[in-house]
């Protein structure tokens, strides 16, 4: 059974048709082509995949495309202009907070998360804001100096 | 094969779907989690509820509270009402897996999941909580203590959908707080969990609730660790007689979070701090959510 919904991705509607058991990962990697989002564990344990839902940090392997029809929805391709980073982006990769990179698509998604519900977080609220996002490189360290020095800047993420 | 799918807009639409055979979904948070796992393939007709904004919310009901079905972790752990008087759920919903899972899982699937490790079951029992269900024949409530049937089976029927959770008033002078064991603290299930409600008057413990998690096939009240704090002034030897008497109430299985020895020992233990944490918020005193993590730092 294939629906036809609506995907409203980084601020562009997509027509697309979907089958129920359809990932919005998938649907979004494979059907509108935007790759920047990566399936690592494809069952929620590690955060790669992860978009914001109308707002929501979700783990998007684990979360039906069907479901996401008339939804608002940013991934790493959204929080950039063109080929600008984003202020978080840009610390991210001044504070080590990249290596391999493959977590970082979705730890900048739980980052953004964070940041807009606690633009002031510690250190403490940081871990616990990307505690479902798993990176095997960086030992987090610089993942979470870089989203202390971005909510102190008080640049917008 | 191709599962069919519903967007309900309405209860008695979802309900309808219920009757010839969907099972619904919410945040997904444990249905489609399960399928992608390879532990259960997704039901062959879906309904989702996402959509229904009659199951949204939390709001006053008489002197109690109201969860809608799709309240999410996250709304009941920042919810003022729920942090001062219901703390112990607070404490539970705080430390349901990662911060995508609060945003996304709702206190609807939480309790149909039925699991035995799950976090806000213990606490709900402990407040008194009662399920609301809508079914083809109209509405009716079941007790939250009186719901678990089993691992991930509860005694409602395949076409009742729940649409609510009622918090009773507690009364003056009441604490709550639930602790679990766990390994990490974020992306965690309960190897032990307990929960405690606990009312003080007059330096008397005059009702108390116990209820354990993770340590037998459904979360259940300990009647005799109850029996323990009930008349005490809820000092140190009550906790611990009544914590003893919750870990003998147990009957833990062994399997890869612990073995049934181990959970039995802790259970003990857990009691005691969801207990103590209780009975220190019934005299007022502050004791930071979640439970888990302050009563960790604190022994």
């Amino acid at each position: 059974m294939k629906h036809p919904i609506t995907l409203n991705v980084n601020g562009t509607p997509y027509s697309v048709d979907v089958a129920t058991a359809q990932s919005l990962l998938y649907a979004v990697r494979d059907q509108l082509g935007l790759t920047g989002s990566k399936e690592g564990c494809d069952d929620s344990e590690c955060g790669a995949c992860m978009m914001l839902v109308d707002g929501r940090p979700t783990n998007s392997c684990s979360y039906l495309a069907v479901q996401a029809d008339g939804a608002e929805i940013t991934t790493v391709e959204g929080l950039g202009e063109g080929d600008e980073l984003s202020p978080l982006q840009q610390v991210f990769l001044e504070e080590g907070g990249v290596q391999c990179g493959f977590c970082t698509p979705g730890m900048l998604i739980a980052a953004t998360a964070l940041l807009q519900a606690n633009p002031s977080p510690t250190a403490e609220e940081i871990r616990i804001g990307v505690s479902g996002n798993l990176c095997r490189c960086t030992g987090y360290d610089g993942i979470v100096r870089a989203v202390l020095r971005v909510s102190r800047e008080g640049a917008s993420v | 094969m191709s599962a069919t799918y519903l967007a309900a807009a309405s209860v008695e639409e979802a309900v309808n779907a219920l009757k010839g055979g969907a099972r619904c979904v919410a945040g997904g948070t444990d249905i489609v989690v399960g399928h992608r796992q390879g532990k259960k393939p997704l039901p062959a007709s879906i309904v989702a509820i996402h959509g229904i904004d009659a199951l949204r919310g939390i709001a006053a009901a008489g002197a109690g509270l109201r969860l809608g079905a799709l309240a999410t972790h996250e709304e009941i752990e920042s919810h003022a009402v729920v942090r001062e008087r219901f703390t112990g759920l607070a404490d539970a919903s705080a430390i349901v897996g990662s911060r995508a899972t609060r945003a996304n899982g709702t206190i609807g699937g939480n309790v149909m999941n039925a699991s035995p490790a799950m976090d806000t079951g213990a606490p709900l029992i402990c407040l008194g909580a009662t399920a609301v269900f809508q079914g083809p024949g109209g509405t009716r409530s079941i007790a939250v203590e009186d719901l678990f049937a089993g691992p991930g089976q509860t005694v409602a029927s395949a076409d009742e959908l729940l649409i609510a959770v009622d918090l009773p008033a507690p009364a003056l002078g009441t604490g709550s707080a639930y602790v679990r064991l766990e390994y990490r603290r974020q992306m965690e299930i309960a190897i032990v969990g307990v929960g405690a409600a606990v009312t003080i008057e007059g330096g008397k413990v005059t009702a108390a609730r116990v209820a354990i998690t993770a340590l037998a096939p459904t979360i259940h009240r300990v009647v005799a660790a109850e029996a323990a704090l009930v008349g005490t002034d809820g000092g140190r030897d009550a906790a611990a007689a009544a914590a003893a008497a919750a870990a003998a109430g147990s009957a833990p299985i062994s399997d890869v979070r612990g073995s049934a020895d181990y959970r039995r020992a802790m259970a003990a233990v857990m009691a005691r701090r969801a207990i103590e944490t209780a009975v220190a918020r019934a005299l007022g005193g502050q004791v930071s959510i979640p439970a888990s993590t302050s009563t960790f730092a604190a022994v």
